[in-house]
């Protein structure tokens, strides 16, 4: 039988973000750039090249390639730092600044979990780094962070086996969508609306 | 949504080529244009226009599409990056062109659109009619259409709906040299639609931005991930984009509206066309390139759509109704619903 395609590590923050958002993105295969992708690019052109530096007694790591079998993940990591004692240390390169909501440390957990996989030794923290801010925010992979990759991970994959779109959130979430053209969210949002309009349609007021 | 512009290019012999991040028109030793990639989604090309090989590349890159049409804005080819289509959506439209309860009900949608902008179209002419003969004959032809929109839901089964659409194609036409001022009827003489080859100047006028329209309306299937060439309306036949057929039938008055305002303005003329011998007639060369720049200033105009708050250009409302298109042949929502312009 054909395994499943890996989830990569991005869908769980656009899923956490908006689960219509990932099936576009991963389902649909849709990317429309906006300035907010265009930023995010420009930083990640300059993570992205593979490569190795030793600083500090840590080897850093970039753009290296990530897996779990287990919960069926496959990403890449913008840095990982291999402490002396060989504990791969996951830090993550953000655009902006530190947001409200958890999306950064999700796919940080879920880059933990990973290297737990692939080098056999417990992962217990991460970091976030804010190019907006400059800041490094170290985050603890507890076990409520793994919960939520787990959880995550299956409803993205039950959605993707379906083959169905969820539907719109249709709130503030979609004026910072770089989707929103494609995914019409106030088209769709009132059903009765279209429902009168396509009723309509055969009818001519004098 | 921002409507990039379309370079259309209708100069013979031009040479298009990348100079870095820009497109360069040459003609001979002048370049005439240079254009930033990123100002573009579209290269249309009209008749013997040549184009270096690195431009075709980096085109297919940024997702621009290159369009190739013949001299009379017939479709030719066209070069799409690898990001085009989507197929489950695929999947799903196949399965749906199959089910014959959709099909009729989105064959009834495209054909209500036609009419209902058909008809505005005519009830425009008759406001602004000198005489009263002419008035109440223009609003017969708004009944008539009227009629034949509400006959629609009783079809059932797509030749029904074809020969409605038909019928109500006749009886529109039949009016359409009214909405000609009359002093320009004599040079624009007109009954009823001819093509293959156009056998009059507004003929040859209506299939040209036709053309154009369609053009359009397969480039938004493309880009909404969906395949041009299965329609519910339209026949399947090879080569034919059924679904931009489908989708063009909404956006033909909008066409008809730019024709009647070239002529009654007088932004075209009788030697604006070529008539061969037999009695086809052609647009001229120069008439070509007056015409795009018509067509691109009226994509600018903003309309109100019944399903979005804010107004949409009209040059990206065939994507819209592609994207609508794909909603609804996913099951999104409860049908496909029509442009219509109030
Ligand atoms: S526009 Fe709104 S509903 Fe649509 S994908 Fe974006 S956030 Fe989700």
């Amino acid at each position: 039988m054909e395994s499943p395609d890996p989830i990569p590590i991005s869908a769980l923050q656009h899923w956490r973000y908006c689960p219509r958002q990932c099936a576009l993105i991963h389902l649909e295969q849709a990317f429309d750039d906006n300035l907010h992708t265009a930023r995010g690019n420009a930083l990640h052109a300059r993570v992205d090249t593979p490569g190795a530096e030793t600083r500090a007694g840590c080897r850093i790591v970039r753009a290296l390639p990530l897996w779990s079998d287990r919960l069926g993940l496959s990403g890449r990591a913008d840095v990982v730092e291999f402490l002396p004692d060989g504990t791969p240390y996951p830090v993550e390169y953000k655009h902006g600044r530190r947001r409200v909501r958890d999306f950064d440390e999700l796919q940080l957990a879920a880059q933990a979990i990973c290297l737990e996989e692939m080098t056999g030794r417990s992962v217990t923290e991460g970091a976030l780094f804010y190019a907006g801010s400059k800041k490094r925010r170290p985050v603890r992979i507890d076990t409520t962070l793994r919960q939520a990759v787990e959880d995550c991970t299956a409803a993205i994959r039950s959605t993707f086996a379906a083959g169905r779109l969820p539907p719109p959130v249709n709130d503030e979430r979609c004026r910072e969508c770089s989707l929103r053209d494609r995914c019409q969210p106030e088209a769709l949002a009132i059903p009765e609306q279209q429902r009168q309009l396509l009723a309509r349609l055969f009818e001519v007021d004098e | 949504m921002q409507l990039l512009n379309t370079l259309y290019v209708t100069t013979p012999d031009a040479y298009l080529r990348l100079d870095n991040d820009t497109l360069r028109v040459e003609v001979g030793q002048d370049t005439r244009l240079r254009v930033p990639l990123h100002h573009l989604s579209g290269v249309v090309t009209f008749g013997h226009v040549m184009l270096s090989t690195p431009l075709m590349h980096r085109l297919a890159e940024e997702a621009i599409t290159l369009t190739l049409l013949d001299a009379n804005g017939r479709f030719k080819a066209r070069l799409e990056g690898p990001q085009s289509g989507n197929i489950l959506l695929r999947q799903a439209q196949h399965r749906r062109a199959a089910e014959m309860a959709f099909a009729l009900m989105t064959a009834h949608a495209c054909v209500a659109g036609k009419i209902r902008n058909a008809r505005q179209v005519l009830l425009r002419g008759a406001r602004e009619a000198k005489s009263e003969s002419e008035r109440a004959q223009l609003e017969r032809g708004g009944n008539d259409l009227a009629a034949s929109l509400r006959a629609l839901p009783g079809a059932i089964d797509l030749d029904t709906v074809r020969g409605l659409e038909g019928e109500a194609a006749r009886q529109y036409f039949a009016r359409f040299n009214l909405l000609i001022r009359p002093d320009r009827r004599d040079a624009f003489h007109f009954d009823g639609r001819t093509r293959r080859p156009p056998r009059d100047r507004l003929n040859a006028l209506l299939s040209f931005l036709y053309s154009m329209w369609t053009s359009d309306c397969r480039a938004a299937c493309e880009a909404a991930g969906l395949d041009p060439q299965l329609g519910f309306l339209h026949v399947v036949r090879p080569g034919r984009p059924a679904l931009a057929l489908d989708l063009v039938e909404e956006f033909r008055p909008f066409a008809d509206r730019l024709a009647l305002s070239l002529i009654n303005r007088r932004q075209i003329d009788t030697t604006s066309f070529v008539e061969r011998e037999g009695g086809a007639v052609l647009l001229e060369g120069d008439a070509r390139r007056d015409i795009v720049v018509a067509f691109q200033e009226r994509k600018q105009e903003a309309l109100q759509h019944s399903l979005f708050k804010e107004a949409i250009p009209l040059g990206l409302m065939p994507l819209v109704q592609a994207r609508l298109m794909a909603r609804a042949i996913r099951g999104e929502t409860e049908g496909y619903l029509p442009f219509v312009f109030k």
